[in-house]
């Protein structure tokens, strides 16, 4: 056991991964010597080589599908996508390339490719560098989609996401990135599935869900909670596709209420899926609509009023009081009826 | 002059020994006078011109070569012909034709070794027919029976790509991976005139010259993007672009076998040495619709479907064995037997091809278990189940 940062725990989870695997091969703007924009390929060039940790061209569609022939070869290729914003130019590769030749191919050609994304906001950038495009990805059909959410995690998760025959987006929280926390690098992987949610802390009044940057602003707002007498039962997704919802399920046949929170925008997005799924499937045991905390439906907000679209603590809070029908709610508006 | 105004063999006059060792070669480096002119061996009207750089590279093919590439041309106009008639038949959804491009894709094709791997887009039945491809799996797609129709192991050519241009990123990715293996196999991408505008094939080319990948880019330059023609995609021969991302290039005639067989010999060649990529633009012409579903006479002027069939890639080649003597009658015979053996080869293997069953649908999205994706399997084959079972009351 080992304390690391967040950005480090990826770093060593690459390492391995590329120690146990020859055929694993790093490929990005700027990954080589100077280690990524956010340094997470720190030193890997340096002793793995600039034909298995490749710098490339500035071009996204090039990095994409250069790595789908590498991985036809039989190479299983870990894409670096610069910033969220960036990925567009890559869109078409990703879904339909990436996504669909397993599918097209009925079996005979496996795209074994990480895609890591650094995402979401908080950290003062300009635009395109602080954006959630996560419901893209889960969007369609092919992809696996996953976001750890501390130390741990980000160094297990990236060597299934490797490992995985199937395509993975890996979202890194990047305002993450300097967290720290205890890393067992020797955990026995096989008996772990990237596909399951945690159960951050365990509560009896409200489910709240949330993945990737907003695990800890969750937590804290359960710990705030339970001053107030609110027990809050915090999961951390992990797997944005598949949602592991057996997991939620179980949270809210015992709660019988739903908050879902995430930064990106809400329409159509992740907390629609799971509120609607929710709702389908526990229907009998809800005593309120599920309610959903997210980013605004704008484009990402210069730096100065980020924090006004970014979930926090306290609308987190709102969110509870509204399933609970608390009427020390902080907006004071049902967001589920008509405006007054 | 637009690409609309280049004319493959115009003005030429035989032996191009003055122009220097390789006439054609674009190499890196400001536009040579001449070099636009395609490489030609054989002319529109069936005679073979000698060529200092280009006949060494097709010493070996004598007289029943020649007559091989012939029949290989005659087979495959005759498995475009019954496609389209399946499809008139409704028996296929649609069906891409190759009229007119046999020549590029057999010649290319035929100068490939088994362990290259081809990446092309949907019109290339010819290339995969030359990779040994069950004839029945080049309907399947378009039958509407699988998303691909082969195995892309067993006969080392990728599934043909729709998305245009894609497949040169991917055809140049794996070429990386050839150089990782220290191999000496070749990738191969066969794209369009039109996917040339495409980002996808400019960033192919970028980093094939930055990695000096082993992949060779095959345009077929037909003229027409469905209705759009060249001149809107290239106001230069597109050749001429290869060069400023740092790749030789070479312009050659597309209806002309021979030529297309001795630049594809010599861009392989020069990417197992280690040399890098090449571009080939085959100046070639579509001589049917995009599509069974297109309209050509709603933009295509007669007079050029007219004149690009003077230069027909089938019939300079059969002058020319006429010519040699090689055309004799049981010759001929035997080639129109296996041409028909092969189309019916093809109308059994499509007729008979097994309908998809429902839950197909579900398969190889994922390699590993997926539990959204099962659990609307499982609803979905108990919804089909239950019109099985007698009907009880209460049910509708």
């Amino acid at each position: 056991m080992s304390t690391m940062t967040f950005g480090r725990a990826i770093n060593a989870g690459l390492r391995r991964a590329m120690d146990d695997d020859p055929k694993v091969v790093l490929l990005g703007e700027d990954i080589g010597r100077l280690g990524g924009v956010f340094r997470i390929t720190d030193g890997l060039q340096k002793d793995f080589g600039a034909h298995r940790v490749m710098d490339t061209p500035l071009a996204e569609a090039g990095i994409m599908g250069t790595a789908v022939g590498m991985a036809y070869r039989g190479y299983r290729p870990v894409v670096e996508i610069q910033f969220d914003g960036f990925i567009y130019p890559a869109f078409d590769q990703i879904v339909s390339q990436v996504a669909k030749l397993h599918y097209r191919t009925r079996g005979a050609v496996r795209m074994p490719i990480t895609i890591r994304v650094p995402f979401g906001g908080g950290i003062g950038s300009p635009e395109h560098h602080s954006e959630s495009p996560e419901a893209y990805f889960t969007h369609t059909s092919g992809l696996r989609v996953v976001s750890p959410s501390n130390p741990q995690d980000a160094y297990s998760m990236i060597q299934q996401a490797v490992a995985s025959d199937d395509p993975v987006l890996y979202f890194e929280p990047k305002r993450r990135y300097h967290v720290k926390g205890e890393v067992d690098e020797a955990e026995d992987l096989s008996a772990s599935d990237m596909g399951s949610a945690r159960v951050v802390t365990e509560g009896r009044d409200v489910t709240l869900v949330t993945y990737g940057p907003l695990v800890p602003t969750a937590r804290d707002a359960a710990i705030a909670a339970s001053d107030d007498g609110i027990s809050i039962e915090v999961i951390d997704l992990r797997s944005l596709a598949p949602i592991d919802f057996p997991t939620v399920e179980a949270s809210v046949r015992k709660t019988g209420r739903l908050v879902v929170t995430h930064e990106a925008a809400r329409s159509g997005g992740l907390g629609a899926e799971i509120a609607a799924s929710i709702t389908e499937r526990c229907f009998d045991y809800l005593e309120h609509a599920p309610v959903r905390v997210t980013g605004f439906d704008i484009p990402y907000p210069y730096s100065k009023l980020e924090f006004h679209h970014l979930p926090d603590l306290d609308r987190i809070l709102d969110g509870v009081d509204r399933v609970l029908r608390r009427p020390n709610s902080l907006s004071g508006l049902d967001m589920e009826g008509p405006a007054q | 002059m637009t690409q609309d105004g280049a004319r493959p063999g115009s003005g030429f006059t035989g032996g191009d020994d003055d122009a220097g060792p390789a006439s054609g070669l674009v190499l890196p480096g400001p536009a040579r006078p001449g070099a636009d002119e395609p490489v030609q061996l054989i002319d529109p009207s069936g005679v073979r011109h000698p060529h200092g750089h280009y006949d060494p590279l097709v010493a070996d093919v004598d007289g029943a070569a020649l007559q091989k590439l012939y029949e290989d041309m005659v087979v495959v106009r005759r498995i475009d012909a019954e496609a389209t008639a399946l499809q008139r038949q409704g028996e296929l959804a649609l069906w891409p034709p190759l009229l007119g491009q046999e020549a590029a894709q057999i010649g290319s094709g035929r100068a490939l070794r088994s362990d290259d791997f081809v990446f092309s887009s949907y019109r290339e039945n010819a290339v995969a027919y030359c990779r040994g491809v069950d004839l029945a799996d080049i309907l399947r797609v378009w039958r509407g029976n699988a998303s691909s129709g082969w195995d892309p192991y067993t006969i080392n050519m990728a599934t043909p790509q729709v998305i245009i241009g894609a497949q040169t990123l991917h055809a140049t990715g794996y070429a990386m991976g050839i150089i990782n293996d220290g191999a000496d196999s070749v990738a191969v991408t066969y794209f369009g005139d039109g996917a040339t505008s495409q980002g996808d094939v400019n960033e192919a080319m970028v980093f094939a010259a930055s990695y000096q990948a082993p992949v060779v880019f095959f345009c077929q330059n037909n003229h027409w993007a469905i209705s759009e023609p060249v001149g809107l995609q290239a106001h230069v021969p597109i050749a001429r672009r290869a060069p400023g991302f740092g790749i030789p290039s070479v312009r050659v005639d597309g209806n002309d076998v021979l030529a297309c067989l001795a630049v594809t010999r010599e861009a392989l060649a020069r990417a197992r040495s280690g040399g890098g990529p090449t571009f080939i633009e085959a100046v070639t012409y579509r001589m049917g619709p995009h599509t069974t579903a297109d309209d050509p006479t709603r933009y295509r002027d007669p007079n050029e479907l007219e004149d690009w069939a003077a230069r027909d890639p089938l019939a300079r080649l059969a002058t020319l064995l006429d010519s040699l003597g090689l055309l004799e009658a049981d010759y001929t015979d035997a080639v129109k037997a296996r041409a028909d053996a092969v189309a019916a080869e093809l109308r059994e293997g499509c007729l008979s091809m097994p309908e998809p069953a429902p839950s197909d649908v579900f398969r190889h999205v994922y390699s590993a278990p997926h539990s959204e994706l099962e659990r609307q399997q499982d609803h979905y084959e108990r919804y089909l189940s239950s019109f099985d079972q007698p009907a009880q009351e209460g049910h509708r």
